[in-house]
This record gives C-alpha cells, sequence and structure tokens, in this order.
C-alpha cells in the first residue's frame, strides 16, 4: 500500500506494445503536494507514463495508487485527476466558459455549483474577461491558461501536465512558466509535469526524474541532480553549454589521480560513490561554469596552461574552447572578457565539483 | 503594363486552362443558356424561337407526372442523404478504431462509388428481380412461399432505389468523414475522457461540430448525386412500375426525347437549376461573410 502522504505512487509499471517495451518495472512516489518533473529526451516514456498515471493507457503490468487507492483500472475521470495537454485541446466551437464547464454539466453537477467554481478558476486565471469568446479568438497563452482552467474546476487533487509550454514562443513561455509556478504555490496540490526542456524542469520541480529508455535515471531534487548526476547520461543531458568529457584513467592509491595523456588530475578531494569502483578507464566530467580562468585558476586545486582555441560569445556570458589532454573542453567567462584565438591562457577548477563515471557501465563513480 | 500582363496570366498556365474554360463557357453557360431560353418558347421536336412566357412552365406544374417525379427526389433525397451520412460516420468511426485489414475494409466500402450507377442499379435490378434474384433463389432452396420483390410495386420500388443508393454512396461518404476524423487531434479524445465526457456525447458535441468541413463536402457531393439521379432509375424502375420511380431528371429527358416536347422538357430543366442555384448563393454568402469576417477580426 502506499504510504501516508503519498499522492501518486506507481509500482512496478511496465508498458509494452508488442515487442516494444516503453516502460520497465518502473516505481515513483509523489508526496502530497510535490513538484515532480518527468524530463527526458523525446522517445524515453515520460509522456507514456503521464498517460498512463492518467488512464489514457492501459498498462501491462503494475499498479498505480492515488491517494491511498489502487486507480490501476479506473476511468480517467474517476482518479481525481485533471490534465492539461500541449496541444491545449480545448474544444473549438464553445465559448470559453462552456469549455471549462461541459464536463461538470455532463457528470450532472448543480448549476450554482458550477458557475461558482468558473468563478474561482478564472479569477485565478485572471481569464474572467474572456469567459465568452472562444478559443480561436484568444492568444497561445490565453488558450493554456484556460486548458489549465478545465482542470481547476475540476477539483482534482493532482495536475498532470504534458508538454504544455512547448507550442509557446520562449518569451510566453518564461511567463507562464512563473505562472504555473505561482499555481503550484496558490493551490499546493500535487503536480506532475512532463517537458524535454531542462530549463522548465529546473525552474519549477521540487524534484526532477530523469528518463532514458522507459527508466527513471536518476529521481532527485534540481541541485542534485545537476551537481551530482548519477550517470552520463544524467550528466551530459542537463546543463547548457553541455558538461566537459575528458576520457581517460583514474588511479587509486595514496596519490589517487585521473590521467589523461600528459594530465593528472588529483582526485583526493573527490568524493568517491561508495557503491561503485574508483578505478580504471573512467570519463572525467565538469561543467563549464566551474571553470576558473587566470588568477582565479591558480586559487584553484588543479590549474594548467592551455591556448584559447574558438570564443562563442552568448549575450550574457562568453563559452571558450580550448584543449585539455588534448580533448575538447569548454568553459564559461564573463563578457567583458576579451580573448583572441591561440592567446595562452591558465584554466583551474576543483575536482570536487568534477563526476566521474565508469567508461564501461556510465555510472558514477 | 505588358509586364503586368505577362505576371498575372502565364503563358503555360492559360494555355493549360483554355481547354477547360472553353467547355465550361461552351457547355455550361451557352448550354444552359438555351435551356433557359427555350423553355420560353413553344418548341416540340425542334428548338424554335417562337416565346410563349411563363405557359410552358404552367403546364409543367399541372402535370401530375412532374408533381410525382419531384416528390420522389424529395423523398429519396432526404432519405439516401440522411441514411448516407449516418451509416458514413459510423462506417467511419468503425473504421478509425484501428482496425485490422484497414485498407481492405476502406476498398470494400468504397468499390460501389468506383461503379458506375448503371451497374449498380443492373446489380440491385438482378438481386431484386423476383424471377432471377433472391426471391428465386431462396423460393428454389425450398422457402417457396418466401415473397420479396419490391421493384414491381409501386409502394416499394421507391424505397429500393433508396437502398441502392445508400449502398452506392455511404462508401464514398466514410472516405470523406474518415479524413475529418482522423484530422481530429488525438489530444481532444483524451481531454474528453479525462473531462468524463461518454464517448458518444464527445462524438455528437464536440467532434462532429468540428467536422463541418468534411460533412459539408459530404453533403454537397449527395446533393449533386441526387439532382442528377439518371442512369439508377433508368438502370433498375425505368421509371416505373407506372410512374412510381420517375424523377426530374428522367422526366426531362422523356420529354425532350421521347415525347417529343422540348419547351416544356427545357422548363423542367430549368426548375431543376433553380435550387442548385440557391445553395450556390447561399454558399457564396457564407463564404463572403467568413471572409469579411476574418478580415475584421486581424
Amino acid at each position: 500500500m502506499a504510504q501516508n502522504g503519498t499522492s501518486v505512487s506507481i509500482q512496478d509499471l511496465s508498458l509494452s506494445f508488442g515487442v516494444v517495451t516503453v516502460l520497465q518495472t518502473l516505481n515513483l512516489d509523489v508526496a502530497e503536494g510535490e513538484f515532480i518533473v518527468l524530463l527526458g529526451p523525446s522517445g524515453c516514456g515520460k509522456s507514456t507514463l503521464l498517460n498512463c498515471i492518467a488512464g489514457l493507457l492501459d498498462v501491462s503490468e503494475g499498479s498505480i495508487f492515488i491517494k491511498g487507492k489502487n486507480v490501476t483500472w479506473e476511468e480517467p475521470k474517476d482518479r481525481g485527476i485533471g490534465m492539461v495537454f500541449q496541444s491545449y485541446a480545448l474544444y473549438p466551437q464553445m465559448t470559453v466558459e462552456k469549455n471549462l464547464s461541459f464536463g461538470l454539466r455532463v457528470a450532472g453537477t448543480p448549476k450554482d455549483e458550477i458557475a461558482k467554481r468558473i468563478a474561482r478558476a478564472a479569477e485565478i486565471l485572471q481569464i474572467e474577461p474572456l469567459l465568452q469568446r472562444k478559443p480561436a479568438a484568444l492568444s497561445g497563452g490565453q488558450r493554456q491558461r484556460v486548458a489549465i482552467g478545465r482542470a481547476l474546476v475540476r477539483d482534482v487533487d493532482v495536475f498532470l501536465f504534458d508538454e504544455p509550454l512547448s507550442n509557446l514562443d520562449a518569451k510566453l513561455r518564461a511567463e507562464l512558466r512563473v505562472e504555473i509556478k505561482l499555481l503550484h504555490r496558490k493551490l499546493q496540490n500535487t503536480m506532475i509535469y512532463v517537458t524535454h526542456d531542462q530549463i522548465e524542469a529546473m525552474t519549477l520541480a521540487d524534484r526532477i526524474a530523469v528518463m532514458k529508455g522507459g527508466v527513471i535515471q536518476q529521481l532527485d531534487a534540481p541541485q542534485t541532480i545537476y551537481n551530482r548526476p548519477v550517470n552520463r547520461f544524467v550528466a551530459g543531458f542537463l546543463g547548457s553549454p553541455a558538461m566537459n568529457f575528458i576520457e581517460g584513467q583514474a588511479e587509486t592509491g595514496a596519490s589517487a589521480a585521473f590521467k589523461t595523456g600528459t594530465v593528472s588530475i588529483p582526485l583526493d578531494r573527490y568524493a568517491f560513490d561508495a557503491a561503485g569502483n574508483s578505478s580504471g578507464p573512467c570519463v572525467f566530467g565538469i561543467r563549464p561554469e566551474h571553470v576558473a580562468l587566470g588568477e582565479a585558476a591558480n586559487a584553484m586545486p588543479f590549474a594548467i596552461d592551455a591556448a584559447v582555441e574558438i570564443v562563442e560569445p552568448m549575450g550574457s556570458d562568453t563559452l571558450v574552447w580550448t584543449k585539455l589532454g588534448g580533448q575538447n573542453f569548454s568553459f564559461r567567462v564573463e563578457a567583458e572578457k576579451t580573448l583572441r584565438n591561440g592567446e595562452p591562457i591558465r584554466i583551474g577548477f576543483d575536482p570536487a565539483r568534477a563526476s566521474l563515471f565508469d567508461s564501461q557501465s556510465g555510472n558514477r563513480m | 503594363m505588358r509586364k503586368s500582363w505577362r505576371h498575372r496570366f502565364h503563358l503555360p498556365a492559360v494555355i493549360g486552362t483554355i481547354p477547360m474554360i472553353l467547355v465550361a463557357l461552351g457547355v455550361f453557360v451557352i448550354g444552359i443558356g438555351f435551356s433557359v431560353l427555350w423553355s420560353f418558347t413553344s418548341s416540340k421536336l425542334f428548338p424554335t424561337y417562337d416565346f410563349v412566357g411563363l405557359a410552358q412552365y404552367r403546364r409543367l406544374w399541372a402535370d401530375n407526372r412532374w408533381l410525382v417525379s419531384v416528390n420522389n427526389i424529395w423523398f429519396f433525397g432526404l432519405m439516401s442523404i440522411t441514411c448516407n451520412m449516418v451509416f458514413g460516420y459510423l462506417l467511419a468511426v468503425f473504421m478509425d478504431q484501428r482496425i485490422r485489414q484497414e485498407d481492405l475494409f476502406r476498398s470494400i466500402f468504397l468499390y460501389p462509388f468506383a461503379m458506375s450507377l448503371i451497374v449498380t442499379g443492373l446489380v440491385w435490378q438482378w438481386a431484386l428481380d423476383p424471377n432471377l434474384g433472391l426471391q428465386e433463389a431462396l423460393r428454389n432452396w425450398g422457402w417457396s412461399s418466401f415473397s420479396f420483390a419490391p421493384l414491381v410495386s409501386a409502394e416499394t420500388a421507391l424505397y429500393a432505389l433508396v437502398v441502392a443508393g445508400i449502398w452506392q454512396g455511404s462508401g464514398v461518404t466514410m472516405a470523406i468523414l474518415l479524413a475529418g476524423l482522423r484530422g481530429i487531434d488525438e489530444d481532444i479524445w483524451k481531454a474528453a475522457r479525462v473531462d468524463g465526457i461518454p464517448t458518444w456525447r464527445t462524438h455528437v458535441s464536440i467532434v462532429a461540430p468540428m467536422m463541418k468541413g468534411a460533412f459539408a463536402t459530404a453533403f454537397v457531393l449527395q446533393c449533386v448525386g441526387v439532382v442528377r439521379v439518371y442512369d439508377l432509375v433508368i438502370a433498375m424502375t425505368g421509371g416505373g412500375p407506372g410512374i412510381a420511380t420517375s424523377m426530374p431528371a428522367v422526366y426531362v429527358i422523356q420529354l425532350i426525347t421521347v415525347r417529343q416536347n422540348v419547351g416544356q422538357g427545357m422548363a423542367g430543366a430549368t426548375m431543376m437549376l433553380l435550387p442548385v442555384l440557391i445553395v450556390l448563393a447561399f454558399s457564396g454568402i457564407l463564404l463572403w461573410r467568413r471572409t469579411r469576417r476574418q478580415e475584421a477580426g486581424v
């Protein structure tokens, strides 16, 4: 049974279409009022998982509990969930008000109750002036707000979002992201949110579940996932610009170090995972923003001489490409810094902030 | 000046469309023009220019045969269009369940439409003929009292025509409506399920209204088929028994060819044109209003 305070509990869930396995014995517990983001590349099974929770797809094995009740074979409407879709999925020939009320009217909810719920949803989402309009007369952001309203009036325990912002332009996306965060704070509902956008995941989530191949790779708070990724896939998927990966060899002993070519990076400050091994061929990962330049580099536990290869100004800061142990290596500097191609520089970082992955399994060491 | 002319009328495009323009002008405009013109004359076997005003129309509407034809076409039209739409939609919903062998089923349903109406009519005539078809077959198998011969009775012959019309037309209606159904965003279905709306209610209140375009296309195609229904009647009943299944097109052709009364025939043809023109004008107005609203909206 689900534990106390657990809103959604997924146990040993599997789903396959014929010979294709989409979800593999997946377990996930979502706490009451928690904001969980399912993050992953397309085809990783995150939307499929959400559809299973919603009851729109029948599972092959396992069970789903919502508020302690086994809903594995319940109809979507009986699960206490509301869902918001990427394409908004508003009923085009109905006004906003009818869109919000249609499900309630079909269910036979009393009229004054419907009016009350619509008034509340419209106030929360600030769509009162739009109630008599049809979806075609609304902007993308307004449509998505109405779609959220349709979930809101159903008075549900759990909100499911299926890439709700992917159809909007970047500016609107940022605005609605903040609105969804405010909405969550106001309503305190459990929310499960599917996206492939790591910024949405980082900013919204209490916990992120990074998925790949129908399996949750890591389920943790955003900062933990960012700083201590459990494997190379998670490390590479989160972060833009992406983490630097350098192939080499880890050596244990009194002077534990990572060696690649002539470069040796001391690992005495690196916290090895208790479960993993600590030697052998591996990949050394360090994020571009954790690399220091010049004077600051010398203050770091590890510093080395390098030469600028390419400079990529990105507006807010600048990405500089160089070589470390003969392999591509990038780091971030302030936009004001002017660096010329070929200029000799000194770079440094703290190996405690790095991540080491086993070359073979890809797991954190 | 020259440049703008060439810009507007591409030479290959002009050459390509000239045959169609000639056909449209020659057959439709001139042909229809003469039909209307001769409907005001006393033309008998050959067209003359002896104008008699509305006399032919008065004689037309006094002719019982014409009145029966008009009644028949209303009945045939309403029944076959309604049933075609309903069956077509149900078939489309059935096909949309991602069934296996979908291509096979689609071919089966569309096959009647690929056949000429003459063939359809003959097939049904043979099947319903008391001495050749269903009745004879069942009697030969031993059910000697079996009686099923709808085409020989004035009361049932029209129903037989309607059934043949549905058999012929519901496949193409299905194809059009299926395309419309497939165009509906899958998320709409999901949203309706999450909202707890029953499937039939989703069809009636949400999906069907979203398929206005597909329904309009299917409806117009059906209407065109109904107004000019001729070959099906000729092949199945020849307008009989008596005049029980006469239709306006059958009536007009008989007046012109058999009864050598071109003037009155043309009056009938002009009357057939009238509802088409009304529908055209109506849809034209709708289109114009929609573009105006869109312009205002932008």
